[in-house]
């Protein structure tokens, strides 16, 4: 056994970063409060890749499989001798893994916060919030038990919140915040449910016992049946739930586009690369019991994922805000890593899927991470989101262009760099499980390229924009981070994930599958190759596509109008007819009550005052009545 | 004696020590330099607190009256802790030029309660008890007429003796009944003997009544008023937190070690007066202006729910309620902390005095918010935890009624102390209290009881180490 005790520093260093910038960072310089900040984060990204390293490849494997490892452990409220809740590390293969993509994409963006939110008002306090999001992430994805992962699954909202609503003097900010925080606690609440009936079944909140494929956990509950469904199933189905709002799955994908209105670093940490994908990670922690108590919980989550993902890849051809656009692209990869769980078996070949969705996942942390970043280069430099207001700027920004387009062909799948080998594993996983997931999937694979590379085209090529001030490249804080993560995109390909994450814990062979792999090439370079002819230039051919296709384009821009959708639901009918007439209720009804209650309570307050006389003899003689009518009521009436 | 009586009778020997030591240098110190005893007790205090948490054997002495074990001694820890945090607080109070002659007589006369109560905790033997009631009490009294030129300070001393030689005489009597109908006085023979007969219920009913008296339960409490009121400040939050733990810890093991046969009966009796002191107390605490009295009436209330975790008699229940008095002391010393600043500071003690004070004086505004917030039981602050433990207790026992009684007690009580935190925060004032800053002594104590506040909630090691310590009472 490894000693693996100190991993415990990995989430509280940036705890305690948050509570001296929080409490103290007004006294402190602000170029102090930010480096204090990233080099926290610099001493556990290190912490982490030394976690790693040791987890992989020193650790004792048993039967060829990592074991779980409990590395920290203490009770922190216990109610009776078989329920309390524990807060701990649980190092397996995913969670370290989580840990490496956290922490680099975390200290990226706290380097590249340095340069791009310079001279901000409320610099540390950005600082302490984005340590507090770091603590959060962390220990959501260190958890040892679901308890705790709730627990940090709404301080991660709440951090989410108050970057969301960082610029508070933009209403838009603070209504995007708003947003985000009421659609995710909505989701939550069928987390809870699920938590609920799932610990109420199996007796245990810890994910080990939980989650051990020959343990007695598992299999409690399948023999209760509600509405054709066991009840496992529909616990896990709420589960999914939460899982569905933080990573803005459809129905709840609305809140993530309007939370672009955060800082852009913040938009590239929480809302692309690692709190999104909190939904792909629990149903990974938890896969065993989808896969073997609940394997309708897992279609669900295979078809919501296909579905999102094809929904968000057509509203994303339309959109003209980058960030938009590169948040309708996170759901629609989202999607795909959520399908590869749902079609994904257990153990050895049959957990392809798992093992590529951990894969995609880590890619797309990577490539995302560096195309929000980029995007924060470009609006840093010409001030505007709009790629109408672009074009032509790969003159201006040499080293942002580059990194962009690396970004742009891993995405798109093109070989050798990391998104072909993750998106190919896909492919096949659902190839050989559901040829109509393979479809969708396969369909959007192709949109993916075209719309990257629209807005890529129309940033860097496209017309040559006259802008009011030259352009210039981002310092080098900001074009640091572009390029490791660029690296990263590019070569994580290489890692073996089959080796170190699958769903088992145990290695197994995958390869390349040509008969997957040429045609989804191929697909992403016509993707490309429409894109090119539509925006290398300016044409007209995209006008005149839109007024072909005039009303399916105009629903696609207009998102479909789920907004307006939700905005009816909730407003004509949940307020209309439900909550008018509860609010009748609570405010004659409850306050009436309460009112009355509080007059009663003042009125009898002010009719004893004369008990506390301040004459001593009449408290003497309380006294006395009070201890002989103690003694005859305990004697002679209620014996 | 012997090296182990001696580690045995530990903390008592300790305090006379300090007691004496305190002594010395009062007659040996000049004139000018007899502010340093101060100094000198406080160091004394904190060694005897430190010294206490070392590990000391459990076992009885002079033929059984006296009996040490792990939770008395955690229970004597406990009250160190908060007399030292009074010590501290009362420094700036001291240095004025009208007390500054007699603080070493304030201290001496704090260590000797110390050392009753202590005696008190470890009886085995009810005269053992009685004498560690006795002088955990008259020197109180005396304190409590420490302004004596003040005509209610001296009011409050009159009162106080008065009141407490009234109650004792009821308690006394209750113990000769119960000596007439066991033959003994001590603990472990009582417990043998008892025999539920009516005689042997009035003596438990009038021991009671005196117990009660010091907790100030309702309908025994209505010294309480005007004695915080008249007194010190300090001596109103020692009074307050301080003498009503230390009564409750008696009480708490006496009811479980010496009348467990009848537990039907103490549990009504605990019934009927927690309901009565929760809900009497709310109703005097909700008319006042004057902070302390309204600090002391919400003291009773707070007596109310620790009667809570008496009603199930077992070590769960015991628990939760060393593990209240260990957070009430720190959220009511942080309040009254808070008081006594502004007092010194300015003399203001009424509720419209604080207006506006968070714009003035936001760290003490925050200090006194956490304090209140901890007393009312807001999550996730410390004294939730303790109200969820005590809560649970009683509804594990099939207490629903009382819990939901005690429940609907606690919004009435955060409404008043919302009262005061909307009094600093929200209301505007033409003449708020200036800005001032505290000295080191005042800032030292509330920082401690802030992190006591915080800290007692999240690390659930304290309860858990005080859940293992009470299952030998």
């Amino acid at each position: 056994m490894i000693n693996l005790g100190y991993t415990i520093w990995i989430p509280l260093l940036p705890f305690l970063m948050f509570l001296l910038l929080g409490l103290a960072g007004h006294k402190l310089k602000h170029k102090l409060s930010g480096l204090l900040g990233t080099g926290g984060l610099a001493i556990i990204t290190v912490l982490s890749y030394i976690t790693a390293y040791k987890y992989f490849f020193t650790s004792e494997k048993i039967d060829g499989a990592y074991q779980k490892i409990t590395a920290f452990n203490i009770t922190w409220l216990q109610f009776t001798d078989k329920l309390h809740i524990d807060l701990g590390v649980l190092l397996d293969p995913i969670s370290v893994m989580m840990l490496i993509v956290i922490t680099t994409v975390s200290f990226m963006v706290h380097i590249y916060s340095l340069g791009y939110m310079k001279g901000e008002k409320g610099f540390e306090r950005y600082f302490a919030f984005l340590s507090l999001f770091s603590f959060s992430m962390l220990g959501l994805v260190l958890a040892t038990n679901i308890f705790q992962m709730y627990i940090f699954w709404e301080l991660v909202g709440v951090s989410s919140y108050l970057l969301i609503g960082f610029y508070y003097q933009k209403p838009s900010a603070v209504s995007a915040s708003k947003k985000a925080f009421i659609v995710t606690r909505f989701a939550d609440l069928g987390f809870l449910i699920g938590i609920l009936l799932l610990s109420f079944n199996t007796k245990t909140f810890d994910f080990i016992t939980l989650t051990d494929p020959t343990g007695t956990a598992i299999a409690q509950g399948s023999g209760i049946v509600f509405m054709g469904l066991s009840v496992m199933t529909w616990s896990m189905i709420f589960v999914f739930m939460g899982g569905i709002g933080k990573s803005a799955m459809f129905p709840f994908h609305i809140w993530l586009p309007d939370a672009m209105e955060g800082p852009t670093p913040v938009s590239a940490l929480i809302h692309a690369a690692t709190m999104v994908v909190a939904g792909v990670y629990l149903i990974a922690r938890m896969f065993p019991i989808y896969t073997f108590s609940a394997p309708v919980a897992l279609e669900v989550v295979a078809y919501v994922g296909a579905f999102s993902s094809l929904f968000a890849a057509i509203i994303a051809c339309t959109q003209t805000d980058i960030k938009r656009v590169l948040a309708y692209s996170t759901i629609s990869q989202i999607g795909y890593m959520l399908l590869a769980l749902g079609v994904s078996g257990y153990g050895g070949y049959e957990g392809l899927g798992y093992m590529a969705s951990m894969f995609h996942l880590f890619a797309h942390a990577m490539f995302k991470a560096l195309l929000f970043l980029g995007a924060g280069a470009i609006i840093h430099a010409v001030h505007s989101n709009y790629m109408t207001d672009m074009g032509g700027l790969r003159k201006y920004l040499p080293v942002t262009h580059m990194t962009f387009l690396i970004a742009c062909l891993t995405i798109a799948g093109i070989p050798p760099l990391s998104g072909f080998f993750s998106k190919d594993e896909i492919l096949a996983a659902a190839l050989h499980s559901n040829k109509l997931l393979f479809a969708v999937e396969y369909a959007v694979a192709g949109l993916t390229a075209f719309y990257m590379f629209r807005i890529y085209f129309s940033i860097f090529w496209g017309k040559e924009t006259q802008y009011h001030e030259t352009p210039h490249e981002a310092p080098p804080t900001m074009t640091i981070p572009l390029i490791v993560l660029a690296i990263g995109s590019a070569l994580s390909g290489l890692i073996p994930f089959n080796e170190l994450v699958t769903s088992d814990g145990k290695a197994f062979e995958s390869e390349i599958e040509l008969l997957v792999a040429i045609p989804s090439v191929l697909i992403g370079l016509l993707g490309i190759g429409i894109a090119y002819v539509m925006y290398r230039k300016e044409t007209t051919i995209p006008e005149k596509l839109a007024a072909t296709f005039k009303y399916s384009y105009k629903w696609a821009y207009n998102k479909f109008y789920m907004d307006e959708l939700y905005l009816f639901v909730t407003k004509k009918i949940i307020f209309k007819h439900i909550s008018e007439p509860v609010a009748w209720f609570d405010r004659h009804i409850v306050d009436g009550t309460m009112n009355a209650i509080a007059y009663v309570t003042q009125s009898v307050s002010f009719r004893i005052r004369g008990l506390q006389s301040g004459q001593l003899q009449k408290y003497a003689y309380v006294f006395f009545t009070g201890a002989i009518l103690l003694a005859i009521l305990f004697i002679y009436l209620w014996k | 004696m012997s090296l182990g009586t001696f580690l045995e009778l530990r903390q008592e020997l300790l305090l006379i020590a300090a007691a004496l030591l305190v002594l010395i240098a009062e007659i040996f110190s000049d004139a000018d330099k007899k502010r340093n005893t101060g100094l000198l007790s406080i160091i004394l205090l904190g060694i005897v607190t430190i010294a206490g948490f070392f590990p000391a054997p459990s076992g009885q002495l002079f033929g059984g009256m006296y009996l040490t074990t792990n939770v008395r001694l955690l229970m004597k820890n406990i009250l160190n802790i908060g007399a030292l945090l009074v010590f501290i607080q009362s420094v700036t109070w001291l240095k004025k030029e009208e007390h500054c002659e007699k603080a070493s007589e304030y201290f001496l006369l704090l260590i000797s309660t110390l050392i009753g109560m202590d005696f008190m905790i470890s009886a085995g033997h009810f005269i053992m008890f009685y004498i560690g009631l006795e002088l955990a009490t008259i020197p109180i009294a005396a304190l409590a007429a420490f302004d004596r030129y003040k005509n209610k300070s001296a009011e409050a001393g009159i009162k106080l003796i008065l009141s407490s030689s009234l109650s004792s005489g009821i308690l006394l009597y209750g113990l000769s009944l119960i000596y007439g109908t066991t033959g003994s006085l001590y603990f472990s023979e009582i417990s043998a003997l008892f025999a539920n007969n009516n005689i042997q219920i009035l003596g438990f009913i009038f021991f009671f009544t005196g117990m009660a008296f010091k907790i100030s339960i309702v309908p025994f409490h209505l010294w309480t008023a005007d004695v915080y009121e008249g007194s010190p400040v300090n001596i109103t939050s020692y009074l307050s937190v301080i003498s009503k733990g230390a009564a409750i810890f008696t009480l708490i093991i006496i009811l479980f070690t010496v009348f467990p046969v009848i537990i039907g009966t103490w549990q009504k009796t605990i019934y009927v007066t927690s309901v009565l002191t929760m809900t009497i107390g709310n109703l005097f605490a909700i008319r006042q202006q004057n902070l302390k009295r309204f600090l002391a009436f919400s003291s009773i209330s707070q007596a109310g729910y620790i009667l809570l975790g008496f009603m199930s008699g077992n070590q769960m229940g015991m628990a939760a309620v060393i593990y209240y008095v260990l957070i009430y002391i720190f959220s009511n010393l942080g309040a009254f902390g808070v008081v006594t600043a502004i007092s010194n500071a300015t003399g203001k003690e009424n509720m419209d005095d604080y207006n506006g004070l968070y714009h003035t004086n936001p760290k003490l505004s925050l200090i006194m918010m956490l304090s209140l917030f901890s007393l009312a039981g807001i999550p996730p602050v410390a004294g939730f935890f303790g109200k969820f433990f005590l809560f649970t207790v009683a509804a594990q026992q099939g207490y629903y009624l009382l819990v939901l009684i005690a429940v609907l007690n606690t919004i009435i009580a955060l409404y008043y102390y919302l009262l005061v935190v909307k009094a600093m925060f929200i209301n505007k004032s033409e003449t708020p209290v200036e800005y001032f800053r505290s000295d080191f002594p005042t800032r030292f104590a509330l920082g401690i009881c802030i992190a006591g506040i915080v800290v007692t909630g999240f690390a659930s090691i304290i309860f858990e180490v005080i859940r293992n310590l009470s299952f030998v009472i």
